[in-house]
């Protein structure tokens, strides 16, 4: 049963990594810039999270080294409709 | 129309922003003392442990600046000539503004204990501090820590990532006692020691000595010496006022401002560190050193001085930190009284957080993963995270909402509560109730 489990987690960290975008909650961040430093491929995610933007940045390999690395729990994964705005 | 901005911190930054978002046209000019700009002042700490480079602390680009289109001035602002609507610049040059906006921060009070006017006496106020005290701790071989809070917290930790010996004095019992509770100071200093750093309780600095005008040792009230090539000290901040001294703006322990930011002159706004605003919830004024609300009082300070009239809503005080490489969010009122490590109040610290109603502490978690609640009659009133986040944000929202938890409320005082469930639970109907 919890080996079950385990590959539940991991099946759905999988769907969440690739379906889901890097989020962030503008008002935990003080722009210290950890996210954009550490971000293999050099997305300003500071600035995303300033604006308090998804990172729906067409390069991002939701690797999630800007998550991990944030020392103010500002970024997480979550699912969004990118195609929300574009239709109203 | 010219708006002047004293200040190149965040709620500077906000206030050009948001001028710019309604007028397009009108000047603004940005007049600061420090010679970098506007930077992370929070992100200090992790400059100081190594996570990041200096160069990474600064959010905008000369691109970016160029986008608000306004104009930075080097300098310091000697005189506000309140009836000619000018400034005076390092005692010469003369600036006229229309708005002006006074966003000049905090700076840290000084240590005063005999012996303290040598080298290698250190403070974390700006970013030529942190590059000070990493040069310094390159050779340093022991540091000392005195006071409270987060910033002292910071040095203890970034002198000790650089290598350092560290001795953090503590003048009673436990860390940060009149936020945290028992148990959540002693995760902390626990933490501390397994990184390596010596804490010493009931311990007070009475004497600092030095070699060849460098600190070399110091005393405590108890007769214990100890050798250090550092001492690095954050006691409490205090609003920068000598700029108004002399101009009549009305003060309490900072600028005071009106729920719109204004001063007692309708053309000078204040916001940030130094200004203690208004709240109309409470009919209180307030001082905070948190980097949000800087931000949020320097966006309406801006959309008021371009005439759009908005009024600030102090949100419950909340800050996220990291204590011993803990994410930890406080959030509203958690803990009473005064800190003896601190003499003012702490950067990145709220004075809500010491006015505790009648409230009950229900408590879960192990370690790493704790939560703190604080209940009122019928809604909560504080509430403390470290290591998981995840309810930080529900938490947050029905704190500052004062979500009626009676459908909870006993269950969360039994004992063992599964209080993370139940808050959990709780939001979720709750959320779809109030359609967050």
């Amino acid at each position: 049963m919890a080996l079950l489990n385990i590959f539940k987690s991991d099946a759905s960290k999988r769907i969440v990594l690739t379906r889901g975008h890097v989020v962030s909650e503008s008002s935990r961040c003080v722009q210290c810039g950890i996210c954009s430093y550490n971000c293999p491929i050099g997305i300003n995610v500071r600035a995303h999270v300033w604006r308090n933007e998804p990172v729906n940045h067409s390069e991002c390999l939701t690797c999630g080294e800007c998550v991990a690395r944030c020392p103010r729990g500002v970024l997480s994964f979550s699912e969004i409709d990118i195609f929300a705005r574009r239709e109203e | 129309m010219r708006y002047v901005i004293i200040g190149a911190g965040v709620a500077g930054i906000s206030a050009v922003e948001a001028i710019r978002s309604v007028d397009n046209t009108g000047e603004i000019v940005m007049i600061s003392d420090d010679p970098n700009g506007y930077y992370s002042r929070p992100g200090l700490a992790y400059y100081l442990t190594g996570e990041i480079h200096d160069t990474a602390l600064f959010p905008r680009n000369k691109a970016d600046f160029q986008k608000l289109n306004f104009n930075f001035l080097r300098g310091r602002v000697t005189h506000i000539l309140r009836k000619d609507h000018a400034l005076i610049i390092d005692g010469k040059s003369r600036l006229a503004y229309d708005k002006l906006l006074i966003a000049v921060g905090a700076r840290a009070l000084p240590l005063e204990i005999p012996g303290s006017n040598v080298e290698g006496i250190v403070k974390l106020d700006h970013l030529v501090d942190a590059k000070n005290i990493v040069k310094m701790a390159k050779w340093g071989r022991s540091a000392v820590v005195v006071g409270g809070g987060i910033t002292a917290l910071e040095l203890t930790e970034g002198l000790r990532a650089r290598g350092m010996k560290v001795h953090y004095l503590l003048r009673g019992d436990r860390y940060w006692s009149n936020v945290l509770d028992k148990y959540e100071s002693e995760v902390v200093e626990k933490r501390l020691e397994e990184e390596g750093v010596i804490l010493h309780h009931h311990s007070e600095l009475k004497e600092i000595f030095s070699k060849r005008g460098h600190v070399s040792e110091v005393e405590l009230q108890d007769g214990k010496k100890i050798k250090c090539d550092m001492l690095a000290f954050a006691v409490g901040i205090r609003p920068c006022l000598e700029l108004i001294q002399d101009t009549g703006l009305a003060t309490d322990r900072g600028i005071l401002v009106n729920e719109h930011l204004q001063t007692t002159d309708p053309d000078i706004f204040s916001a940030g560190d130094v200004a203690q605003a208004f709240d109309p919830l409470t009919g209180k004024s307030i001082l905070d050193s948190l980097w949000d609300p800087a931000r949020e009082q320097g966006r309406v300070a801006g959309l008021n001085m371009a005439g759009r009239r908005t009024a600030y809503l102090k949100s419950a005080a909340f800050n996220v930190t990291r204590l011993a490489g803990l994410t930890t969010t406080i959030i509203g009122v958690v803990g009473r009284g005064r800190d003896e490590d601190m003499i003012g109040i702490a950067r990145g610290d709220s004075e809500t957080w010491r006015e505790l109603p009648e409230a009950i502490v229900a408590q879960s978690g192990f370690d790493i993963n704790h939560m703190r609640l604080l209940i009122g009659d019928s809604h909560l009133v504080g509430a403390i995270l470290m290591g998981d986040q995840t309810l930080s944000w529900p938490l947050q929202k029905m704190i500052a909402s004062k979500a009626d938890i009676s459908p909870i409320r006993e269950r969360l005082m039994e004992p063992n509560a599964k209080i993370a469930d139940l808050i959990a639970q709780f939001w979720m109907s709750w959320r779809k109730q109030t359609a967050l």
